[in-house]
């Protein structure tokens, strides 16, 4: 990777060019990234990602790593790209049609945007929560079935039950759903549906999950309950988290990444970040100044 | 004055200005429930006559030398025989005093014309009536049929006095009965009223709304997947949206006239068809059913779409697994609705013979026929009286038809609706 070398020299360059003018206005203070976007043990790769809808640009020159077995949460004020980001790793994005991203995006060094890769299987390997708990209208267990059935990962009526059991314990639902399993999904709270999708998307046992607010909609204590989840879900799996609340970027995340209009700001270590943030937009922020 | 004096002065008049609205709501509710009374009443009135007929009892004499056949006649000769002077002899033999060759075919006239048939059909049946005394129930004509119906016996014109007499002495002698008139509902199309049914127009606008249903369904609903799910956004697809929303305001003559010049003219597909017919109601129906399929389609929630694809759907699943099934209940009204207009459309199916005067049942799609609407029209032109409680009766059949395809409506939404 030999732009990474030259992404990093530059970022230490702007850090400490950064130092010297904080007053300058904030279009040019938001250069190139500062802080640590890189890991040793990646598991997706992003660089020097633009995303555009139609003429307007969204994403400028983002680069970063989500590394294995790490909570990396993507912070920012309303608009700034975190969400068109998130949704790039997946390509989710695909379904805009005046949606276009350049740069390039990798899963185990394989190029998600390639030719032969397929957004099919993509999205079994990198599995997305939603804002919004959104189950279909169909029975809890149907639902977690969704997906096994439709990647044929069961072969039998008793693997199938299997998936979706364990599904729903990781998901930590099971003992509050076992003797509804066939009532209607939409039935649940909503702490117990975006559980409920949670469970859908590791049934098909994917190696990313990406969280777009997954909490937002619920109160405090589904809220602490997902957060728990989500710190036991990184035992197995690389998860990316956009949130609003601070707290919950503080207590589930390992890296926090701070956007700001379209550009990555900041990212490193949560507590660095939350105690010691490098850049003033971040520090504003964080601090509650703006955002 | 401060605020909340402010707000309670106006308070008045909003709650009024509310109350006006939901009184004018209630009084057009109203308004529609009273036509659609006034209308519903006014047909079951007129259309009551329709469902009696009037049958005389005559005695018969299968007399073999009145049919002109031999004694010993095979079915050849008995279906040659001459069935018509039976009958007319059969009615004179009550009234044995008229003896006037005028006044003895104004008696004859009294039968309907489907007594000498009658007749034949029953010998032919039964040979071994030949030369016995039969008594026998004939349907009468329908002009003595409205007489016994009205009441003020003034009215019926149509009957001179001397039938007049004839009729209430029937009815005197015990030779008269009003029964249900199964006729209607197993006859097609006739110019003696009392022999004409509604069978064959029925038929005819059930083969054509099958045809209609059976295109237009699976292309609409293609159509407008493509269009909400698929298609890319450009100048093009606009294009065509665009031409769906003006097609479906095109009168529909224009999609008969394009019906004649296309399957009739250029295809040479059959006049008259069932086939045809649905052909040119398929044009007129699609519209209606892509553009209620497509904001059925569109009122799926995105987080639907969201999901599936989240999870490694492909979009055709996506579609046909989730979208599809959500979609299915507005698809389906709107599916009704086009299916409603089609079945009560007249003005296409004229221009490509679907107005043709046509006795016989249609039995394929490829047959002869015409469509309970367009039946409607042709009685409604037609003079005898007796048509007028045919046209109601046929309305009332129509109606029937599009009762029971709304009611199939509302049951298929029950059954696809789900909630989330």
């Amino acid at each position: 990777m030999k732009s990474e070398s030259e992404h990093q020299q530059q970022t230490q360059a702007d850090t400490s060019h950064q130092s010297e003018n904080k007053a300058a206005d904030i279009q040019q203070e938001v250069g190139a990234t500062i802080g640590q976007p890189f890991v040793k043990q990646p598991k997706m790769q992003a660089r020097h990602v633009d995303v555009f809808y139609g003429e307007k640009q969204a994403i400028y020159d983002v680069s970063l790593d989500l590394g294995k077995n790490e909570v990396v949460a993507l912070i920012g004020p309303s608009g700034c790209g975190k969400s068109t980001f998130l949704r790039c790793m997946n390509r989710m994005n695909d379904t805009i049609p005046i949606c276009r991203v350049s740069g390039m995006i990798t899963l185990d060094d394989e190029d998600i945007y390639a030719e032969d890769m397929d957004p099919v299987l993509l999205r079994a390997r990198v599995g997305m929560v939603f804002q919004k708990p959104n189950p279909f209208p169909k029975s809890i267990y149907d639902n977690v079935a969704y997906g096994a059935r439709l990647h044929g990962l069961a072969f039998n009526k008793a693997e199938l039950d299997e998936i979706v059991i364990t599904s729903l314990q990781k998901a930590g639902l099971f003992d509050e759903v076992r003797d509804r399993l066939h009532e209607p999904g939409t039935g649940l709270s909503g702490g117990q549906q975006q559980r409920l999708c949670i469970a859908r998307t590791i049934a098909v046992s994917p190696e990313v999950i990406l969280m777009d607010e997954p909490a937002s909609a619920l109160d405090p204590i589904a809220t602490a309950i997902i957060e728990e989840l989500i710190d036991e879900l990184r035992q197995n799996y690389t998860i990316a988290i956009v949130t609003h609340s601070m707290q919950q970027a503080a207590r589930v995340s390992q890296r926090t990444a701070y956007f700001h209009l379209g550009k990555l700001v900041e990212i490193g270590a949560t507590n660095q970040i939350f105690t010691n943030p490098l850049h003033e937009l971040t520090e504003n922020y964080i601090t509650g100044r703006f955002g | 004055m401060n605020n909340t004096e402010l707000i309670k002065k106006g308070l008045a008049k909003r709650y009024r200005r509310e109350k006006r609205f939901r009184a004018y709501g209630l009084m057009a509710i109203l308004a529609g429930f009273i036509f659609l009374f006034v209308l519903v009443t006014d047909i079951v009135i007129k259309a009551t006559p329709a469902f009696t007929q009037h049958w005389i009892k005559l005695e018969v004499n299968f007399n073999p030398e009145i049919l002109d056949v031999g004694k010993k006649a095979g079915i050849d000769e008995l279906k040659q025989a001459n069935y018509n002077l039976l009958a007319k002899k059969s009615i004179r033999s009550l009234f044995p005093e008229v003896k006037k060759r005028r006044d003895k075919s104004k008696l004859a006239a009294m039968l309907s014309s489907s007594a000498e048939y009658q007749l034949r059909d029953m010998l032919l049946a039964e040979p071994y009536l030949l030369g016995q005394q039969q008594t026998v129930w004939v349907l009468a004509d329908d002009d003595v049929d409205t007489y016994y119906k009205t009441d003020d016996k003034s009215k019926a014109v149509r009957l001179n006095d001397k039938q007049k007499i004839w009729a209430d002495t029937l009815a005197a002698d015990g030779r008269v009965s009003k029964r249900l008139n199964t006729t209607l509902f197993t006859n097609g199309d006739s110019r003696e009223p009392e022999q004409a049914g509604i069978r064959g127009a029925a038929t005819g606008s059930f083969y054509t709304i099958l045809v209609t249903l059976l295109l237009s369904f699976p292309l609409g609903v293609a159509a407008a997947i493509y269009l909400e799910e698929f298609a890319p956004r450009n100048r093009w697809v606009d294009l065509i949206e665009v031409n769906i929303n003006n097609l479906a305001a095109v009168p529909s003559i224009v999609f008969g006239l394009l019906g004649l010049a296309v399957f009739i003219n250029y295809f040479g597909l059959p006049r008259s068809a069932p086939l045809v017919g649905g052909l040119v109601l398929t044009l007129m129906t699609l519209p209606t059913i892509i553009i209620a399929s497509r904001s059925a389609i569109k009122a799926v929630p995105p987080s639907i779409r969201q999901a599936a694809l989240g999870i490694g759907a492909s979009r055709t699943q996506t579609v046909f697994q989730h979208v599809l099934p959500l979609a299915m209940p507005g698809i389906l009204t709107g599916t009704i609705i086009g299916l409603a207009q089609a079945l009560g459309e007249t003005a296409p199916l004229l221009m490509i013979g679907m107005v043709a005067f046509i006795v016989d049942i249609p039995h394929g799609f490829l047959d002869s026929a015409t469509v309970l609407p367009v039946q409607i029209y042709l009685w409604a032109d037609s003079p005898e009286r007796a048509f007028v409680a045919k046209t109601s009766a046929a309305i009332l059949v129509l109606l029937l038809f599009l009762v029971v395809m709304n009611g199939l409506a509302v049951l298929l939404r029950k059954k696809f609706e789900r909630r989330w």
